[in-house]
């Protein structure tokens, strides 16, 4: 190490900080700091996303060792081909609609009044939020039992204003999604509360003053000062619950297993059940590839538009 | 209770009495005060129904957990309208002795998993922050890429590469395939793009070894940091269900989701036997969220927001 650097001239040392803060030896100690994460990155990241695009192209199994025999796009066709992909991939769709509107409304006013309270706000975050934290297995067996048919919570609510309680919102084709989807709207709603509340502490509070001297009510405000200000944030929002919705697997595994019949399969259920259940690792991989490519894309489209609102 | 906008526009409403144009717009002023009284209370009243409704599903379970077996097998009515308190449930569960192996299975995967995605993602955030080596650029690009793939759904080349290595049914193979948290590395990039150079500067010339840096100057100052992000990575092992839901078959290995996942079918009617299973898998991290609420609300709004 030179001496001369201890006492450098001013313009020197502010050069030296800005490009290059550590000097010698730098590559080496780089790709060492490096390592022990990328080794992971390449092995559990990269190498799965490898290892199941070269599996799609295969009649691979769980029950043979190696890849099996080459099946080109086989996999690919027998998937586009089956009725049961289409309808999970459905499902997944439907869910996404009964989750995306209600758990995007619902954060954006839930925040929006949360943060008008001055004191108790810890209450109201605690209400909202703590189910966030909660593992599926816990939202799920908390829902089935409030579902149990006949005698469970919500029976006993569709008996207080005079409805028959039926079979069970689980137990019908139609509703089973229904169901899934209000679990999940319990248990993820704080998600997007705190990212609305954190949109929420960066609008000047003088815009609103300023609103307030112009004569603007507080319904006003919220129309034209907070909900064009939290555009941003609402589609960040928007974008991550399809991403989420796309990969949902837990609550459906857990609460309905894909029925009743086939009526809540999602698509992540089908690629486990036709890798595990069928022990058909090519035409699972050939699925979960599908999916991967529609989750990557949406997630560029989030990063996209994250830039060009930064812009 | 009073909210911040009431009393700002109170106030804006004395600074316009001063003004000379006042008089004109008193009467609107009265009138739109009003209204804003009305909204305040109506915002209000909806917020605390929301929130009591929000609390009903956790509630609920609690109650029939601490209810007999026998009394929440008669329905919800009964449950809510019964008054003798048992803690028979959590005793007999965990007498049976189950949840003490889902407990250590998920505390030894969510410890574990924890500490070497701290340590290797602090490693090659420091790396990317504060080293200068080619190929850097290639780096970053290939951890803003990995930040978009989505790890559940490639369970099933887990699943096979796990199996090529023997690590099916171990607890390791629940653990390695959850250390590449790519959000991690963003999230103390960040924080240590933050902190001033002249510290370290003046240890690198003290002859401090770039290891020495990263360890004794940099993530000293990055409590905050590492705390937010071994609680997020913490929960998030604890609640992972999918992989260890296919990676692990041997009930002593079980975590306590997959634990979880059997009580619904194994316990039949034993309904607060169920629930008193729901809140214990749920216990540890109620207790962390009273202690950690801030950095988890943080973690969660910036891993949100960035990933």
């Amino acid at each position: 190490m030179t001496q001369a650097i201890s006492v450098p001239p001013a313009g020197v040392a502010a050069r030296s900080r800005g490009s290059n803060p550590v000097d010698r030896g730098g590559a080496r100690a780089g790709w060492g700091f490096i390592a022990p994460f990328g080794l992971f990155y390449l092995l559990f990241l990269l190498g799965p996303v490898v290892v199941m695009l070269v599996a799609s192209f295969f009649n691979s199994s769980t029950v043979q060792s190696g890849l099996g025999s080459f099946a080109g796009f086989g996999n690919y066709a027998e998937m586009f081909g089956r009725a049961d992909f289409w309808d999970a991939m459905w499902h997944t769709v439907q869910f996404t609609i009964y989750t995306t509107p209600p758990l995007v409304i619902l954060g954006f006013v839930l925040a929006v009044l949360t943060n008008r309270i001055r004191r108790g706000q810890w209450f109201f975050r605690l209400a909202f939020f703590l189910p966030f934290v909660l593992p599926s297995a816990t939202i799920s067996l908390i829902w089935l039992f409030i579902f149990t048919p006949g005698s469970g919570l919500w029976a006993l609510g569709e008996q207080l204003i005079g409805l028959t309680p039926g079979p069970g919102v689980l137990a019908g084709p139609g509703t089973a999604m229904i169901g899934v989807a209000l679990a999940t709207i319990w248990w993820t709603l704080g998600f997007n509360f705190v990212l609305y509340l954190a949109g929420l502490q960066e609008i000047p509070r003088e815009l609103y003053e300023a609103a307030a001297v112009d004569g603007a009510s507080q319904w006003e405000q919220i129309r034209f000062i907070t909900l064009p200000l939290l555009k941003r944030t609402t589609t960040l929002v928007i974008l991550l619950q399809i991403i989420a919705s796309l990969k949902i697997f837990d609550q459906v595994y857990l609460m309905t297993q894909g029925g009743p019949g086939t009526a809540t399969q999602v698509a992540l259920g089908l690629v486990t059940s036709t890798a595990f259940t069928d022990n058909r690792i090519g035409a699972a991989s050939a699925a979960s590839t599908v999916l991967f490519v529609l989750i990557v894309v949406i997630a560029v489209v989030r990063q996209l538009t994250d830039r060009t609102k930064e812009a | 209770m009073t909210s911040t906008p009431t009393t700002t526009r109170r106030s804006s409403a004395v600074r316009r009495a001063v003004s000379p144009a006042a008089p004109a717009r008193a009467v609107p002023a009265e009138a739109s005060r009003r209204s804003d009284r009305v909204f305040n209370v109506v915002a209000l009243v909806v917020l605390i129904v929301l929130a009591i409704l929000w609390l009903i599903p956790s509630l609920f379970a609690l109650k029939t957990s601490l209810t007999e077996n026998g009394t929440a097998a008669l329905g919800a009515g009964q449950i809510i309208s019964s008054f003798s308190p048992t803690l028979h449930s959590y005793a007999s569960l965990l007498q049976a002795g189950d949840i003490w192996n889902w407990y250590i299975a998920s505390g030894i995967t969510s410890v574990l998993t924890t500490v070497l995605t701290v340590l290797f993602a602090s490693m090659a955030a420091f790396a990317l922050s504060r080293l200068m080596f080619r190929g850097r650029n290639v780096v970053f690009l290939l951890i803003v890429l990995g930040i978009m793939i989505p790890t559940q759904v490639l369970i099933v080349p887990i699943f096979q590469m796990l199996g090529a290595v023997n690590l099916l049914n171990t607890y390791w193979g629940v653990i390695l395939p959850q250390v590449p948290a790519v959000i991690a590395v963003f999230i103390f990039k960040q924080f240590f793009d933050g902190i001033p150079k002249d510290l370290e500067e003046a240890a690198r010339i003290d002859g401090a070894s770039r290891w020495r840096v990263y360890w004794s100057v940099i993530m000293p100052l990055s409590r905050p940091v590492i705390a937010a992000v071994s609680i997020l990575t913490f929960v998030g092992v604890w609640n992972n269900l999918l992989l260890p839901l296919f990676v692990v078959a041997n009930p002593n290995l079980m975590t306590i989701p997959v634990g979880l996942a059997t009580v619904q079918g194994s316990f039949g009617q034993r309904y607060s036997d169920i629930q008193a299973g729901a809140v214990l898998g749920a216990l540890p991290l109620v207790v962390l969220y009273v202690i950690f609420q801030r950095q988890i609300v943080e973690g969660v709004t910036g891993s949100g927001l960035k990933g």
